[in-house]
C-alpha cells in the first residue's frame, strides 16, 4: 500500500469540511458582495464591483475605517510594549515569576465579551460628583483634572477602546516574549559582555534582532484581531457611531438595514484588510522555512 | 504496516459517524424521552417567540400564558423568548429563523412599518380570517388597524400600546430650579432646561444613541405638529423645508442642554428619578421602571419623586407603538399559533397581561378599573388624543429606513451639522423603498 494514503484519510474530512465552510462560505459571500441585493426578497444580479466603490461615499464607512486605524494602531502598539516590558521584568528573574506569568496570561481566558462588561462600567465617561469608575478612582488620587469621556470623547474616543484589548492580550504578547528571551542562548550575551558591550547594549544589539521572529508573530496576532474586532465594541458601547468599526458596521447593515449586499462588500474589506497582514507572513515564513 | 492503514480507516469511519450522529440529534430538542412519536410531540406544542425577559414583560407573558394553557389543554406553551432590551438580538435571530424557512409558531414584532418586511419578504399570512371571527374590527382603533394592514390584509394582533412623548420630571429639581410650570411648548421647554443648567443639576438626561433618536422623535412631533409630523411618512413628504430646517434647529438646542449620555436608558431615568437631572424623555416603560418595587424598580413614589407630562409642543397627540403577535408562514403548529393569537386578542388576556408589563390594552373595551396612576391617564389619552406613530419604535418607518435615521442622528452627535443631518434625513427618505 502506498504510504501516503493512510495520512490523506484521515485528513480528509477536515479538507473538505475547510473547503466547504471556510473558502466556500468566503467565495459565496464574494459572490453576494457582487450583486444588487439590496433586500433580502430580490434575487440580485452582478454589477462588479460597484458596491466596493459606492461604499466609499458613505460617511459612517469613512468613519468606521478610520476608528478601526486608530484602534489598531494604539492596540498593537500598546500591547506589544507593555509585553515587550512585562517580559524583560520576568527575564530579569523577578522572585515567584510562575505566579506573576499566571496573572499576566489569565486576561486572555477571559471572553472579549466579559472584559468588555466591566470596562464598560470602569470607563463610565460620568466626571465630577457622579464619577464612577476609572474617573472615581483618578478623582480619589488627586488626578481629577485627567478625567474625561473615555470611549465617548470624540477625538481618542477609540485610543480609550483599545485600552480593554491591551489590557487583555499584553499579557499573551508576554508570554511570547519571555519564550523568545529564554532562546537566547546564554553564550551569545556572554560573549557580548566579554566584548565590553553594557547591559543595554546586550539587548539592543543581541537580543532584539533575535526577537524578530516573535515579535512579527505578535504583529499579526494582534493585527488581524484588531481588524475584526466585534464583541468588545459591542459589549462596551453597544452599536453606536462613535465607536463604530466595520465589523459592527456590517452587523448594522445585515441585520438592522437587511442589505445583505452591502454587508457581504463590508465582510469582503475585512477578509482583505486581514489579508494584507496574514498572506506577507505566510509568504516569509515559507520562505525561511525553505532555506533552513 | 496493513495495521496503521486499517487504524486509520477505523478513525476516519468513526468520525463520520459521530459527525452524522450529531446531525440526526439535534433535530427533535425537547422531546425528553416522552413515549410519543416527534410528529405528535410537535402538534402540541407551541412556540412563542419574543424579547420579553425583563421584569414586569415577563411577568405579563406569564399572566397571559397562563389564560392560554387554561382554555388549551391539549397544548404546550413553549416560551422561546430572547434576552435583550429592544429585541435587537431576538431580530437578529428570527431574521436567520425566517430565512431557513424554520420559524416560531408565532412571533412578536412592533405593529406598522417593521412588519412589512417580513411581510414583503412572505413570511406572514393574512390573519383577516381572525379580526372577522373575533369581530375584532370594532374594538381596535382604526388608525392602528390601518397602520398593520397592507393591501386590505391585516397581518397581526396587537397586545398592548406604549406611549413614547412623555416627558418625565422630577419635580424638586424644577422646583428648586424655579420652573413653576411644566413646559408645554418647546420654547417653554428650552426656557426651563437654562433655568435648571444655571442651578447647577443636570437639564435633560440622555442614554446610548437610540434614546437620541427617541429624543428626535418627539423634537419633530412638537415642533412641526402632528398633521406635518404624519406626512413626514406618506408620499408627500417635505424633509428638505424650513419647518423641518426649524425642527432640527430646535432638536440640536434641546441636545445641547443633555448631560454626559448614560449606558442605556435606564441608568439616563435613573438620574431624574434621582435628583440629578431635571427631564428625561422616554417611552412609558420608564413608568414601571421608576414605579415597581426595587429589583426590577426603582421604587419610587408618582408625583412626588417622578412626574410626566406630554413631551413640549405635543400636548393631545399620542405618540404610539404597540407589541403585537404574528402568524408565520409555514408554522410548524398553526392551530396552536391562532390559539394563542386569540388569547393575545382578547380582553382577558389584554388585562392580564398590560398591567403587569405597563402598558394599556390596545382593546377599546378593556377594563379602565384595572389601569391606575399614570396608566389611568394613558389610557384617558389614547380614547381621545390624536394619533402618531413612534420611528424608533419600528411604526412609521420600516428597518432600513430607521437604520438611516440612526446613523444620521449618530453622526450628528459628533458634529453637530444641521445642514448635514437634515440632507441625510432627506436622502433616507427619498431611498427608503417604503
Amino acid at each position: 500500500m502506498r504510504r501516503w494514503l493512510p495520512g490523506l484519510l484521515l485528513v480528509t474530512p477536515s479538507i473538505i469540511a475547510i473547503a466547504v465552510f471556510v473558502y466556500g462560505m468566503l467565495g459565496w459571500n464574494f459572490r453576494l458582495a457582487m450583486t444588487d441585493k439590496h433586500d433580502e426578497v430580490s434575487e440580485g444580479s452582478f454589477v462588479g464591483l460597484e458596491n466596493f466603490v459606492t461604499l466609499w461615499d458613505q460617511k459612517r464607512w469613512g468613519i468606521s475605517v478610520d476608528h478601526a486605524i486608530v484602534f489598531t494602531v494604539v492596540f498593537v502598539f500598546g500591547a506589544l510594549l507593555l509585553g515587550w516590558l512585562l517580559a524583560l521584568l520576568m527575564e530579569k528573574g523577578i522572585r515567584g515569576e510562575g505566579t506573576f506569568r499566571a496573572i499576566y496570561l489569565f486576561p486572555m481566558a477571559i471572553s472579549f465579551v466579559a472584559t468588555g462588561v466591566v470596562w464598560r462600567w470602569l470607563m463610565n465617561s460620568a466626571q465630577g460628583e457622579r464619577a464612577v469608575g476609572l474617573n472615581r478612582l483618578l478623582d480619589g488620587l488627586g488626578l481629577g483634572s485627567f478625567q474625561w469621556g473615555w470611549f465617548r470623547d470624540p477625538d481618542w474616543g477609540m485610543a480609550a477602546m483599545a485600552v480593554p484589548a491591551i489590557w487583555q492580550m499584553s499579557g499573551y504578547v508576554m508570554a511570547l516574549f519571555l519564550a523568545g528571551f529564554r532562546g537566547v542562548p546564554e553564550e551569545l550575551r556572554e560573549a557580548a559582555r566579554v566584548d565590553g558591550c553594557t547591559e543595554w547594549g546586550v539587548y539592543r544589539h543581541i537580543v532584539l534582532p533575535l526577537l524578530r521572529p516573535v515579535t512579527l508573530s505578535a504583529l499579526i496576532i494582534l493585527g488581524h484581531i484588531s481588524l475584526k474586532v466585534f464583541d468588545l465594541i459591542v459589549a462596551v458601547s453597544g452599536k453606536q457611531i462613535i465607536t463604530d468599526v466595520p465589523a459592527v458596521f456590517m452587523w448594522v447593515a445585515v441585520f438592522d438595514s437587511h442589505d445583505p449586499a452591502k454587508g457581504a462588500t463590508i465582510a469582503s474589506y475585512i477578509v482583505l484588510a486581514v489579508s494584507v497582514f496574514v498572506i506577507p507572513y505566510l509568504v516569509w515564513t515559507l520562505r525561511r522555512e525553505r532555506r533552513s | 504496516m496493513r495495521r496503521q492503514w486499517m487504524a486509520a480507516v477505523a478513525v476516519t469511519m468513526a468520525g463520520l459517524l459521530t459527525l452524522s450522529a450529531c446531525g440526526g440529534g439535534g433535530g427533535d430538542g425537547g422531546g425528553g424521552g416522552a413515549p410519543q412519536s416527534p410528529q405528535a410531540d410537535a402538534r402540541k406544542k407551541v412556540e412563542v417567540f419574543s424579547w420579553w425577559t425583563g421584569p414586569g414583560e415577563a411577568d405579563g407573558l406569564k399572566a397571559m400564558r397562563e389564560i392560554f394553557e387554561k382554555q388549551n389543554t391539549g397544548l404546550e406553551f413553549f416560551d422561546a423568548a430572547v434576552a435583550g432590551g429592544s429585541g435587537d438580538k431576538a431580530r437578529a435571530l428570527l431574521a436567520t429563523k425566517l430565512q431557513a424557512d424554520t420559524p416560531p409558531d408565532t412571533f412578536q414584532g412592533h405593529a406598522g412599518a417593521e412588519l412589512q418586511g417580513y411581510i414583503k419578504a412572505g413570511d406572514l399570512e393574512p390573519v383577516n380570517f381572525l379580526y372577522d371571527e373575533l369581530k375584532l374590527r370594532d374594538v381596535f382603533p382604526q388608525q392602528l388597524i390601518d397602520q398593520i394592514s397592507v393591501q386590505g390584509q391585516i397581518y397581526s394582533v396587537p397586545v398592548n400600546i406604549h406611549r413614547s412623548n412623555v416627558m418625565w420630571f422630577n419635580p424638586a429639581v424644577l422646583k428648586e430650579a424655579g420652573v413653576t410650570e411644566v413646559p408645554a411648548t418647546i420654547e417653554e421647554f428650552v426656557a426651563a432646561l437654562e433655568k435648571v443648567k444655571k442651578a447647577g443639576k443636570i437639564p435633560l438626561s440622555i442614554g446610548s444613541e437610540w434614546t437620541m433618536v427617541h429624543l428626535l422623535e418627539s423634537v419633530l412631533l412638537g415642533s412641526l405638529g402632528t398633521d406635518a409630523y404624519n406626512r413626514l411618512w406618506t408620499a408627500g413628504s417635505d424633509w428638505s423645508g424650513p419647518a423641518m430646517t426649524k425642527a432640527l434647529n430646535d432638536f440640536k438646542t434641546i441636545l445641547s442642554y443633555a448631560g454626559d449620555p448614560a449606558d442605556d436608558w435606564q441608568p439616563a431615568a435613573k438620574q431624574v428619578a434621582d435628583g440629578q437631572a431635571a427631564f428625561n424623555i422616554m417611552g412609558d416603560w420608564a413608568y414601571g421602571y421608576f414605579h415597581n418595587p426595587p429589583d426590577g424598580g426603582l421604587g419610587k413614589t408618582s408625583k412626588t419623586d417622578f412626574d410626566w407630562a406630554p413631551s413640549p409642543g405635543t400636548g393631545g397627540t399620542f405618540m404610539w407603538l404597540s407589541d403585537s403577535f404574528t402568524l408565520p408562514k409555514g408554522a410548524p403548529n398553526r392551530d396552536g399559533a391562532v390559539a394563542w393569537l386569540k388569547v393575545a386578542a382578547s380582553k382577558e388576556g389584554q388585562d392580564a397581561f398590560n398591567p403587569k408589563k405597563g402598558s394599556i390594552p390596545a382593546r377599546k373595551d378593556a377594563d379602565s378599573g384595572l389601569y391606575t396612576d399614570y396608566l389611568a391617564d394613558a389610557l384617558k389619552d389614547w380614547g381621545s388624543d390624536k394619533l402618531a406613530g413612534s420611528i424608533q419604535h419600528g411604526v412609521v418607518a420600516n428597518d432600513a429606513w430607521r437604520a438611516a435615521i440612526n446613523e444620521a442622528v449618530g453622526i450628528f452627535h459628533a458634529d453637530k451639522d444641521v445642514a448635514a443631518l437634515q440632507s441625510s434625513l432627506a436622502e433616507a427618505a427619498k431611498s427608503s423603498g417604503q
